[in-house]
């Protein structure tokens, strides 16, 4: 099967899955959660009864109109129930595929956290809290946990959806497991650290599949809003009954409304198809966001992140590549910048820190530098440490060093040199411009400088210029001292930065915008992250973070991509969009209907009313059909929007505005006209009314 | 249409918006506690009321506390002005000796007066006394404006304040309503008016013989004619200010002595409009952006226009019967109408007293045509808030306008917000309830009358007519706009009760819900402005309010009106 087949199938079964479950929501206990459907659902009672007795006795019109109009009305609440479970099964599959990443494994659960400690074979259904299991080379890992030995290479393609595999270890940031993936090569021992039922995957299963689906405040505010149009159409349509008796009455000739009609004018009127639309919305959303590889742990978070207006973004992996790298060679007086390139390249051969392997690129790049083998060179590898702040290599007769400026100079001195005034003023400089100064030696004498720089990723100025037409401050955190800082964000172009970031200053800062009224997001991973995570309004953990940054956020990224919120807040405010823009189609729509009802259904009492029924529908039946088949189609053709999202572009309020106003609002006042005309053509053609 | 015509209303509308800005700046002042000039003279009263009634001006109060002091002021005027109806008989200033007014009557008129609605099922001058129109009738004039004015302020409030648990002091605001805006304007205007000929006097009503003595229908010559006259001059301004407009005299502003000249005419209709335009700018410079006070009066003012076209149109077409019958059409409909006033002045003020919740008139709106009287009975049942009454007016806009950013508002990808305020369930649900329950009563209410027989006998007229009195009956006691399609015999038991009920409904199903969601907003923080917010200060929000508040008046009462006055258009110009 191609990959294409396969896809239909699944989207058969799917669709079969969904048109039962139409069938099955029918239960009116279901239903009363809808107030909208709710109505639709208790007219359609009412007119199978009616329509049982016109067949039965007198019924107030033509049996074959009643029973048209009944069809419809069934055929409107089973579409809504239809849109429902079509997005509950979208997210039943991805479950699905996720359940089977959940397979019972045996694993060695072990004394203590020794590769050769003795161990027993548990179920991982029976592991603990705090337990601790050995994963060797192919197995999967058990549940989820934190490495507390070992580096191995791990698959988690079944989480993330990325084939390429990624380095799991104890201790840093870099250490948590999840269960279900699978190590590759070597071993790891893993401390648990949930319960069973209550893993990762556990959540995530229990939220795509929209079990613990609770509704956001917005959505519950828009259901206030349309149960309040309900009860209005409602009064305005029971009230029609007395109007059309006295009517009737004044004029003298014609006959009372009947009450079918007035039911078709009541569901017509009634915003169903927002009413119908309105959970596959929300449900759609929270998959989108799966499919981004996102979980949310709640719906309201992810309307939250449609509201977002600021966001904090740490400087390293999201603004910045992460590692310094080596951008320039700046030679002191009297030293070619050959000579000093390759003093920079000798200090770095050995060193495998990323900084010290741009040295050696650099070197390559800009003076064709060969990487050479020091131990041929008879020389050895000095490396860093804290405590000397250099790095470089010992020859037998001379050091070559390179290192903070204090370091070397105090190298310096200790062979019986000094550092050059205008190497400071370089240093200082540089360190205004933002960079980071390395200052080479070699013994005594002072070589120059190398410039190490935080590189800015390609565009993600462009981004955030983006994200400044939205309406979103971007703000740069970072450990960096403030000039430092000041010349990454301007740079990135970032609208503020937080420089010496602690994690007191970053809760204080997230708080201060709050007091404002601002709406702050933020991505973390380290446990240090997680004070701010829980104050933030929007709070993505990394998935390669700490446990303790994962509970503290309200959404973890599998990818642990840090621009992930851009999509994040790009999928908040596709699914707020969708809502407002179904609900002005729907809105706009009861125009056409009343054009489409009210002749038909007054035309009896007063004849000259038919010049309101500028859609020329050929007979009242045919016109009240019409607009109720209408009503119900058009539920079904917005099933796709509904769950695709309406496509954002991040554009100023006002423009988005004026086009969804356009779109929707004109849109939906002509559409139906067009559409209940059509429908009439096609009734009259196939003599059904 | 003469140029004449156009003048006319292009020279009101120009004058109306000229005030907007003096006197919206005056009246956020007075609200703010800013020194006004007035205060230096009036202040020392203002002290002394609060200390009389033992009061402290700095102590404020939450939403429901201040809705409690509202209504419960309000039930002491509804108290005092029943009691007042039911024995005037044995109180002075009553030279025409008219006795007690009727129980129904009386708590009609006593309902309709406490609601600014000044629905009147009686005539003024057969009915009450100078000390009940005095007393009663022109104290509530100013104390319905007023406290519909205080509630106004205290909602905007909501929007200006933030994390804060109160709203304001009902009875400051209510005082300083009356001191320093209504007061003194009313004073200028009554003077005004009283110039033009607008009768003031307690002299009982003088007699005068008729030039032409005509035959009465026993077959006696009639020589005489009794001249109604009483202390109007004072009782009009405030009627016209405070969008009252219950009039001193039967026929209201049509009536000579209460609207003898042209120029009285335009201070009359100036006076309608004047102070609901002038609020939306008030609105503006208390939340500290004045464009979004101009929005506002910018979407009231589009669809007054659209409305006033409509209606000055269909009145010049005059029915085809009426050539039938010889009549001379040129002028156009002219039935029902003031020839001193003509079909421009008339059709202005109709749309003015009912576009605002005053309702006094200078013509007579069951006589327009029927597209010419459908204007005013939708203006009402869209819900009283192009201009509309004295504060309650732009507080029902504001209901409105939370509405439109509520279902706009989600399709710029925010949860909705109006002036940095988030728009959750409590606003929503609160704001449907305004809109929601005047509908309801309306609806209800005209169903029910035409269900009773004896409700059904008071109509004047057969067929769809009739059925327009009625619909505009209870459109204008639950807009708390008083005007009638006086076909309608309303003095009996069923329609005041009903109707009293209507206008009790009307009036503070939108004010409580008003307050709740000025206090529910005080206590939210305030979102700041980015380029993601919604602008609500430019002509695409203009539009949206506009269409919102025409589309939710429109699919709440179009099948109504396809059975009242649509089908009688189109059963006349067939």
């Amino acid at each position: 099967m191609t990959k294409q087949k396969r896809a239909a199938a699944i989207d058969r079964t799917l669709l079969q899955h969904a048109l039962i479950d139409s069938f099955r929501k029918l239960d009116p206990r279901v239903q009363i959660h809808n107030p909208v459907m709710f109505v639709v659902y208790v007219g359609s009672i009412f007119t199978t009864i009616l329509f049982v007795h016109s067949l039965v006795g007198q019924g107030e019109a033509r049996p074959a109109f009643i029973f048209g109009v009944c069809l419809w009305l069934w055929i409107t609440v089973l579409f809504a129930n239809f849109a429902e479970a079509v997005a509950e099964w979208r997210g039943k599959a991805q479950a699905e595929a996720l359940r089977k990443t959940r397979q019972e494994v045996h694993a060695k659960r072990l004394r203590e956290p020794r590769v050769d400690a003795p161990f027993e074979m548990v179920p991982s259904s029976q592991l603990h809290r705090n337990d601790v299991v050995l994963v060797k080379e192919t197995e999967l890992i058990p549940a989820d946990g934190e490495v507390v030995l070992g580096v191995a290479s791990v698959d988690e393609s079944s989480i993330t959806g990325e084939s390429a595999p990624v380095i799991r270890e104890s201790g840093g940031d870099r250490s948590a497991v999840t269960g279900g993936t699978r190590v590759l090569s070597d071993w790891l021992i893993i401390r648990v650290t949930s319960e069973p039922g209550e893993t990762f995957l556990d959540m995530m299963i229990a939220m795509v599949e929209g079990a613990k689906r609770q509704k956001t405040p917005n959505e519950i505010a828009l259901n206030v809003l349309l149960a309040s149009l309900t009860i209005i159409f409602l009064v305005v349509t029971a009230t029609l009954l007395p109007y059309s008796a006295y009517s009737v009455m004044q004029a003298g000739h014609g006959s009372t409304v009947t009450i079918t009609t007035l039911i078709a004018l009541l569901v017509c009127l009634a915003p169903t198809t927002i009413g119908a639309l309105l959970s596959a919305i929300g449900i759609a959303g929270m998959n989108r966001l799966s499919q981004a590889n996102v979980v949310a742990m709640s719906g309201r978070a992810v309307e939250a992140a449609g509201d977002i207006d600021v966001l904090l973004l740490d400087k390293t992996g999201t603004i910045t590549l992460g590692d310094r790298q080596a951008t320039q060679f700046i030679p002191a007086a009297g030293v070619t910048v050959e000579e000093l390139a390759d003093a920079a390249q000798l200090s770095s051969l050995a060193d495998e820190t990323p900084e010290g392997r741009s040295i050696v690129v650099l070197a390559k790049q800009l003076y064709n530098l060969r990487g050479r083998d020091i131990r041929r060179l008879g020389a050895s590898f000095v490396p860093f440490s804290a405590r000397t702040r250099m790095s470089g290599v010992d020859f037998p007769e001379h050091q070559v060093r390179k290192g903070a400026t204090e370091a070397i100079e105090a190298f310096v001195k200790s062979h019986g040199g000094v550092l050059p005034e205008a190497v400071k003023t370089t240093v200082a400089e540089l360190s205004r411009g933002g960079a980071t100064p390395l200052v080479v030696a070699d013994g005594a004498k002072v070589l120059g400088v190398i410039c190490l720089k935080d590189v800015v990723k390609g565009g993600i100025r462009e981004r955030f210029a983006q994200l400044r037409r939205m309406g979103i401050k971007t703000v740069m955190i970072t450990g960096d001292n403030p000039m430092t800082a000041a010349a990454i964000a301007a740079e990135a172009g970032v609208d503020d930065f937080l420089a010496e970031a602690t994690p007191e200053a970053k809760l204080a800062l997230i708080r201060d915008y709050q007091k404002e009224g601002h709406l702050v997001a933020m991505t973390g991973d380290g446990t240090n992250d997680a004070p701010a995570l829980a104050q933030a309004d929007v709070a993505v953990a990394m998935n390669t973070g700490t446990q303790a940054a994962k509970e503290a956020g309200n959404m973890v990224d599998l990818d642990s991509n840090p621009t992930k919120l851009l999509e994040i807040v790009q999928i908040g405010k596709q699914t707020l969009i969708t809502r407002g823009a179904l609900t002005t189609f729907s809105i706009a729509n009861d125009v056409s209907k009343y054009f489409a009802i009210i002749p038909a259904a007054f035309v009896s009492t007063y004849p000259v009313l038919g010049r309101l029924n500028v859609m020329r529908l050929a007979t009242p039946e045919s016109a009240i059909l019409s607009a109720v088949i209408f009503n119900a189609i058009i539920i079904v053709l917005l099933i796709p929007l509904a769950l695709r999202g309406v496509k954002y572009t991040p554009l100023p309020a006002s423009e988005l505005l004026k086009r969804h106003l356009l779109i929707y609002g004109l849109g939906g006042l002509v559409v139906p006209f067009v559409g209940i005309k059509v429908i009439d053509l096609l009734l009259c053609f196939l003599h059904l009314a | 249409m003469t140029a004449n015509d156009v003048l006319q209303i292009v020279f009101y509308l120009a004058v109306l918006l000229i005030l907007v800005k003096p006197l919206g700046w005056y009246m956020a002042r007075v609200y703010e506690g800013k020194p006004v000039g007035l205060d230096r003279v009036l202040g020392p009263l203002e002290r002394l009321i609060y200390r009389l009634c033992d009061l402290d001006p700095q102590k404020e109060v939450g939403w429901k506390r201040y809705a409690m002091g509202a209504l419960a002021f309000n039930a002491m005027g509804f108290a005092f002005l029943y009691l007042l109806q039911r024995v005037q008989g044995s109180l002075p200033l009553n030279p025409e000796h008219l006795a007690a007014v009727k129980t129904h009557t009386a708590f009609n008129t006593a309902v309709s007066f406490i609601t600014n609605t000044n629905w009147q099922s009686y005539g003024g001058e057969t009915t009450m006394s100078y000390l009940t129109q005095m007393l009663g009738m022109t104290v509530q004039n100013f104390v319905s404006a007023a406290t519909a004015m205080a509630v106004l302020i205290a909602m905007i409030r909501g929007f200006v304040r933030r994390n804060s648990e109160t709203i304001g002091n009902f009875w400051v605001d209510m005082t300083r309503s009356v001191l320093y805006i209504l007061l003194p304007v009313s004073i200028l205007w009554a003077v005004a008016l009283m110039s033009q000929g607008v009768v003031q006097t307690y002299s009982s009503y003088p007699k005068t013989s008729l030039i032409e003595p005509v035959k009465g229908a026993d077959g006696k010559m009639i020589t005489e004619q009794t001249l109604a006259v009483g202390p109007a001059a004072s009782q009009i301004a405030i009627k016209q200010l405070g969008t009252n407009g219950g009039g001193f005299f039967n026929a209201n502003s049509a009536h000579p002595f209460e609207n003898p000249t042209p120029l009285s005419n335009f201070l009359e209709v100036l006076a309608i409009l004047m102070l609901p335009a002038a609020l939306c700018y008030t609105f503006g410079k208390m939340v500290g952006d004045v464009r979004q006070g101009w929005a506002v009066l910018a979407a009231m003012v589009v669809i007054f226009g659209g409305m006033l076209a409509l209606c000055w149109y269909s009145e010049q077409q005059s029915p085809p019967w009426m050539a039938q019958l010889g009549v001379d059409t040129t002028a156009g409909n002219m039935e029902g109408k003031e020839v001193r006033f003509g079909i421009a002045n008339s059709a202005l003020w109709a749309t003015a007293t009912t576009c605002a919740s005053n309702g006094s008139v200078n013509s007579m709106h069951d006589s327009f045509t029927p597209l010419g009287g459908l204007v005013p009975m939708l203006l009402i049942q869209l819900g009283e808030v192009v201009f509309g009454g004295v504060g309650s007016g732009l507080y029902g806009m504001l209901v409105f306008a939370i509405i439109a950013v509520f279902i706009a508002g989600l399709m710029v990808g925010r949860t909705p917000e109006y002036l940095g305020k988030k728009i959750e369930a409590f606003e929503i649900k609160m704001a449907a309830i305004a809109i929601l329950i005047p509908v309801i009563v309306i609806l209800i209410g005209a169903g029910a009358a035409v269900m009773i027989p004896a409700a059904r006998a008071s109509t004047a007229n057969p067929g769809a007519h009739g059925f327009s009195e009625i619909l505009y009956a209870f459109s204008s006691a639950a807009g708390n706009n008083g005007s009638a399609f006086a076909g309608l015999s309303a003095d009996t038991p069923f329609y005041n009760v009903s109707l009293g009920l209507t206008m009790l409904i009307g009036r503070y199903w939108v004010l409580i819900p008003a307050l709740a969601i000025g206090g529910s907003l005080a206590r939210k923080t305030i979102v700041p402005t980015s380029a993601g917010t919604l602008p609500t200060h430019g002509p695409l929000f203009v539009g949206l309010l506009v269409v919102v508040v025409l589309i939710i008046g429109a699919l709440s009462f179009i099948p109504a009106l396809a059975l009242g006055p649509i089908v009688e258009h189109l059963l006349m110009f067939q």
